[in-house]
């Protein structure tokens, strides 16, 4: 019998709750908000108390899907990576690229974020970048 | 103050009567619950007090009923303070845990945190470390039945208004273990809508709370909206003790009014 409980940050918003999943044996069953954490001092919203159920989560998207025929199919990532450059630069070269728009999210990290503005306003060449509360 | 419960939890490790002691471990000034298993980890032991005495604590007993789920030919050990030990007692007798699979590690509370808690009896009979407190005065719940009907409505009603329905309360109470919420029952709260009904959705936890509620105020704490849930639960014991002569989590045998089903 393996049990402990492990910190971990919120991985949903940029407030940063400390959680603490619950390891059993090696699965994540529970998620409990970190009394010593002094951003949530032990409170939690809906969905970080429910946070470790994603991960388990058959649902879960897992690989890269390419629609083909109306229908999403597995694809490599290199497919998927080379799809999406060859219609945005196809986008921009016949709209301009103000006619494209990217979303940062909260779940990365402000390395991610930096990284993503970046695309955006050098190999894009619009400032139509936004942080995805704003949706 | 850990030093006479760690000896304990060795002596049970060394006489082989279980294998692990459900508690409380600190880490890099953090405190978190955990299955110590060897006299090694013990090292990192913690009684849950972090900056105030017992801000810390965990709803053991409810990890405890996972444990003991996937594991239920194994004893545990488990660290219990008053509050606990009344918890064990009642998931003993709605048969959420086998008293004979439990070894209860006793931790007396403080005055201090007895007086902040209005705890009826902030020690459990396990007793192997702390004080044996006695019972501190209840002033919370007089103080709002001092408001009238009316005036206790409309406490109670701006106060479950500010409710953001993230269900802390529930989850992190140690005795709801129910496969089937009310809370999320379609015909007797709205499901799938914020704020939630008021005031259903607060008087349905309550109600469900009696004989159950063993005043660990883990709720209250866990409520980003600061309601005092612990003083309308305690409302509710003192309710179930005046009409029904029962006291939650103080007897092995007694059943709460709730758990009787023959007439």
């Amino acid at each position: 019998v393996e049990f402990k409980t492990v910190l971990t940050t919120c991985p949903y918003c940029g407030c940063g709750c400390g959680i603490l999943l619950e390891v059993l044996d090696g699965q994540l069953v529970g998620a409990l908000p970190a009394k010593t954490a002094p951003v949530n001092e032990g409170k939690l919203c809906v969905k970080g108390w429910t946070v470790h159920e994603f991960v388990m989560s058959p649902r879960r998207l897992a690989k890269p899907l390419v629609r083909k025929d109306g229908t999403l199919r597995e694809s490599s990532w290199e497919e998927a990576l080379n799809l999406a450059a060859a219609r945005l630069r196809e986008i921009k070269e016949r709209e301009g690229p103000d006619s494209i728009a990217m979303f940062a999210s909260a779940k990365c990290t402000n390395e991610e974020n930096y990284l993503l503005q970046k695309f955006c306003r050098v190999a894009i060449g619009t400032n139509n970048i936004d942080h995805c509360a704003r949706l | 103050m850990s030093e006479k419960i760690r000896e304990h939890v060795r002596a049970l490790f060394a006489s082989g009567r279980t294998k692990g002691f459900l508690g409380l471990r600190e880490e890099n000034g953090h405190i978190m619950p955990h299955l110590f298993c060897s006299d090694q980890e013990l090292n990192h032991l913690s009684l849950g007090d972090h900056v105030k005495s017992g801000d810390a604590r965990y709803p053991l007993n409810q990890l405890l009923i996972q444990l003991a789920m996937k594991y239920p030919e194994e004893t545990f050990a488990v660290l219990v303070r008053g509050c606990d030990e009344r918890g064990l007692k009642e998931l003993f007798k709605w048969k959420q845990l086998r008293a004979e699979k439990v070894i209860p590690v006793g931790l007396g509370c403080p005055d201090e945190l007895a007086r902040a808690c209005e705890c009826e009896k902030p020690f459990p009979d396990s007793l192997v470390d702390g004080p044996r407190g006695k019972k501190a005065d209840s002033l919370k719940v007089a103080c709002i039945d001092g408001l009238g009907l009316e005036g206790r409505l409309a406490f109670w009603m701006a106060e479950f208004d500010r409710c953001i329905k993230c269900f802390g309360c529930r989850n992190v109470c140690p005795m709801c273990f129910c496969n089937q919420c009310s809370l999320a029952e379609e015909g007797l709260v709205g499901t799938g809508e914020v704020p939630p009904a008021n005031p259903t959705f607060h008087l349905a936890r309550a109600v469900h709370m009696v004989g159950r509620c063993i005043d660990c105020g883990l709720c209250e704490e866990a409520c980003p909206a600061d309601i005092p849930l612990r003083t309308l639960y305690k409302k509710v014991t003192d309710i179930v003790s005046e009409e029904f002569g029962y006291r939650t989590g103080y007897t092995a045998t007694e059943k709460s009014p709730f758990h009787i089903i023959e007439g």
